[in-house]
């Protein structure tokens, strides 16, 4: 902490690094904000966290979490805001960290702030012709469902701002594809997008040339509805932002608020809460691996995975009572302690799991028409991993060490002893194959997580009592965690009231969408089907 | 023909809550009368259609992996002949619109709908396609697919567990032994729903061509 201040002093003198924050935090002027960036950059700070938008009602402005590859225990926190509502605009990031290039955008379809220099300013999970900004406090439009079948956006034309010779702003369009170019569209409606994302592809006979993908096919306005919600309201729609690692978004919001609240879980909640989220990182990945062989034409292997998912649904089921949303987290612990022959059917399970996995090497991995299929395409270098923030299971198959259980343990992690499944980059630089083996990989190393955790039960009960009505001392939390798609994070703005002024919820699906288009240029238009299957996204948490 | 005698694989009537939608569906059925030999081949041909429905793969959300664990090895629809998933909508017999449809999805969903051919049936599965669900009062999400296609079965839950999808799937299937095939409408009826989006459709691209015209 003191060196990261020491740091802080030194990229931008002057300013003052709030007192009593989490992590350190310093207010810029809008202009300003680029040259602390680079700065921050060139001191090791790579890797973009969460960009969020946030209304003051008098200002509107961005909140930048920032952390490091090499130094990965380090996050500083900048904020920037401008009072002008009519027409705000701030300085883009985006040529710093790459990622930045969505979350600017979402920022700007939310709240209408436009960033300077950012080369593609088109809303981008709501239509074109959408009236208002949603996320404003001061939002009340009334917008319709749209009736046509035809797309009136105009998903061509990148609108653009920039500064002219006399520093005056001036607006600018750019085409997105050539006039010449061949595009293919692909989905919404496709079964291999895995949910409902539309790709538009421009190719050049079969090889790709660019992806543009256009989200906005499920944005369901979570975070809106939370700044409603109460807090025990909330956990059933972190649930469903990611379903596939449902229990993991729970816990971390539950972390989150618990940590600001300052409730202390007891022991026993943490380890079953660790053991759940295990089972369902397992179960993500049974599914991810079953739908990346039917995605290359083995409908058996799907089958295989879906019947060994079932088995873990089962012991959600049990203890929990639901089956894809375990609704079992709760404020302060869990709603209710396991079923008394729970230790028995884990161990059952782990034992069974682990020999399947060699069944699923027997029946797969090896498979040359897979292989081939894997090896040597999509490749992914750390470099462009860490600029576009693909974390979880993707950035490890590139060899960048993110692991959010090893760098910031939570609940139970510090107590068991496993280890970071990472890719040699000595050998592979993180091709499909590698995101493929790193799943298995990563099942047994749950495997080993779950077992220690569960011979290790303790018996102090599974919940503390909370109020009623959970209200969060005003200030900013933000709690990470590792979801089965990698880093993620939940960001609470409290004033103090029963309900959180603004909630956002940093999603790992929405930077690996981001990596199709580097990983697919220059591969064919059939690999685009693998590639994308190997990142595994979910586009409902990208959306949100 | 009365409901009672229906018989689908593995369910038995009384399994079956009251129906009173079918009940209906007889009445009408008995007033027009149908002569016997039409009768019978009406009962062979709906023997055959309701034990091949393909479905279309249509998941938007969280039901869809729930739909898709319907169609893997536990409970394996497959058994009841509905094991082809489709992936274009005009091979397919039933959309289980499975998650949450929003505003910019709407035009999708009823494109996809008017793309089958007939007779196709639809499946709500899951509240937010039912109603909007948790998302009611979000800004997005429209109030349940019945504001966009007719809906035939509604199957609630958030997600349904697999077996009540299989519940609603041999709800359809009963309503499909049920339907004379010989008075399906040979062109697609226009329902009053469907007239207000023709109006609609057409009052918006007026406006377009309008609003094209001064430019
Ligand atoms: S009904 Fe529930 S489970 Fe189904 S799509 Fe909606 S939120 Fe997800």
């Amino acid at each position: 902490m003191e060196d990261i201040k020491k740091l802080l002093a030194k990229v931008a003198p002057g300013k003052e690094v709030a007192e009593g924050t989490q992590y350190p935090t310093i207010e810029l002027e809008p202009n300003e904000v680029r040259a602390v960036a680079k700065k921050l950059k060139e001191a090791g700070f790579d890797y973009l966290i969460n960009l969020t938008g946030v209304d003051y009602t008098d200002a509107l402005g961005t909140v930048y979490h920032i952390s490091s590859s090499t130094n990965k225990t380090a996050v500083v926190v900048l904020k920037t805001k401008t009072a002008d509502r009519e027409n705000p605009v701030l300085y883009t990031v985006c040529d710093i960290w790459k990622s930045a290039d969505l979350y600017e955008r979402e920022v700007f379809d939310f709240y209408g702030i436009r960033f300077i220099d950012h080369p593609d300013m088109r809303r981008i999970f709501l239509r074109g012709d959408w009236k208002g900004f949603p996320f404003r406090k001061d939002y009340n439009e009334v917008n319709e469902m749209p009736t046509t079948n035809v797309n009136i956006d105009d998903l061509e034309t990148l609108p653009s701002i920039t500064f002219d010779k006399e520093g005056k702003i001036v607006e600018k369009t750019k085409q997105l594809f050539d006039n010449n170019e061949y595009v293919v569209n692909f989905g919404p409606q496709h079964p291999a997008t895995h949910g409902v994302l539309h790709l538009r592809v421009s190719l050049d006979g079969e090889i790709v040339k660019k992806v543009d993908p256009n989200f906005g096919y499920i944005h369901r306005g979570i975070e809106k509805m939370c700044e409603s919600l109460t807090y025990p309201q909330i956990l059933p729609y972190t649930e469903r932002l990611d379903y596939l690692s449902g229990s993991i978004n729970r816990h971390a919001f539950c972390m989150c608020v618990e940590k600001a609240a300052g409730i202390e879980v007891p022991q026993r909640a943490q380890y079953i809460r660790c053991i759940f989220d295990e089972l369902t990182r397992i179960a993500s990945h049974l599914l991810g691996w079953g739908c990346m062989a039917m995605d290359m034409g083995a409908i058996t292997a799907f089958i295989y995975g879906m019947r060994d998912r079932e088995k873990i649904m089962d012991i959600f089921e049990e203890n929990a009572g639901g089956r894809l949303m375990p609704a079992y987290s709760i404020i302060g612990g869990l709603t209710k302690d396991v079923v008394p022959n729970f230790q028995q059917t884990i161990s059952e399970f782990v034992a069974y799991m682990r020999e399947s996995i060699k069944e699923y090497h027997t029946l797969f991995t090896g498979n040359p028409i897979a292989t081939g299929r894997m090896h040597n395409v999509g490749w992914l270098t750390k470099e462009t991993a860490v600029a576009l923030g693909t974390t979880g299971p993707t950035g490890r198959a590139s060899g960048w060490s993110n692991d959010v259980r090893k760098i910031a343990p939570y609940a139970a992690y510090d107590k068991v002893k496993f280890k970071e499944v990472l890719r040699n980059t000595d050998t592979c630089k993180g091709d499909s194959f590698d995101r493929y083996i790193i799943r298995l990989d990563e099942v047994l190393e749950s495997l080993n997580i779950i077992e220690q955790l569960n011979e290790n039960l303790p018996d102090d009960g599974v919940n503390v009592k909370v109020p009623a009505i959970v209200k969060l001392p005003e200030g900013e939390y933000y709690q990470r965690a590792e979801s089965a798609r990698g880093d993620f994070g939940v960001y609470i703005k409290s004033d103090g009231n029963k309900n959180p002024y603004r909630v956002k919820f940093r999603s790992p699906c929405m930077t690996l969408i981001s990596a199709l288009d580097p990983l697919c240029k220059g591969e064919k238009i059939a690999d685009l089907i693998t590639i994308g299957a190997s990142l595994d996204y979910v586009i409902p948490c990208a959306d949100r | 023909m009365e409901v009672k005698n229906l018989r689908v694989k593995s369910m038995n009537h009384v399994t079956f809550n009251d129906n009173e939608y079918l009940e209906q569906y007889v009445e009408e059925l008995k007033k027009g009368g149908v002569n016997v030999a039409i009768g019978c081949l009406d009962d062979c041909i709906n023997w055959g259609r309701s034990h091949s429905v393909w479905p279309l793969t249509f998941a938007t959300a969280c039901c869809g992996i729930e739909f898709m664990c319907v169609g893997a090895a536990r409970t394996d629809f497959a058994r009841f002949g509905w094991e082809v998933t489709r992936n274009s909508p005009r091979q397919s017999d039933v959309v289980f619109v499975a998650g949450t449809i929003v505003n910019k999805m709407a035009p999708v969903l009823k494109r996809l709908y008017d793309q089958m051919a007939e007779p196709k049936y639809v499946i709500a599965m899951g509240g937010c396609a039912i109603s909007g669900g948790p998302f009611k009062n979000s800004y997005n999400v429209v109030k349940g697919v019945n504001e966009i296609i007719p809906v035939d079965v509604y199957v609630p839950g958030c997600p349904p567990r697999p077996n009540a999808v299989l519940y609603g799937m041999l709800q359809m299937e009963r309503k499909i032994k049920l339907e004379g095939f010989f008075k399906l409408p040979k062109k697609p009826a226009i329902t009053p729903e469907e007239k207000v989006w023709a109006e609609r459709l057409a009052k918006e691209e007026e406006a377009r061509k309008a609003a094209k015209g001064i430019k």
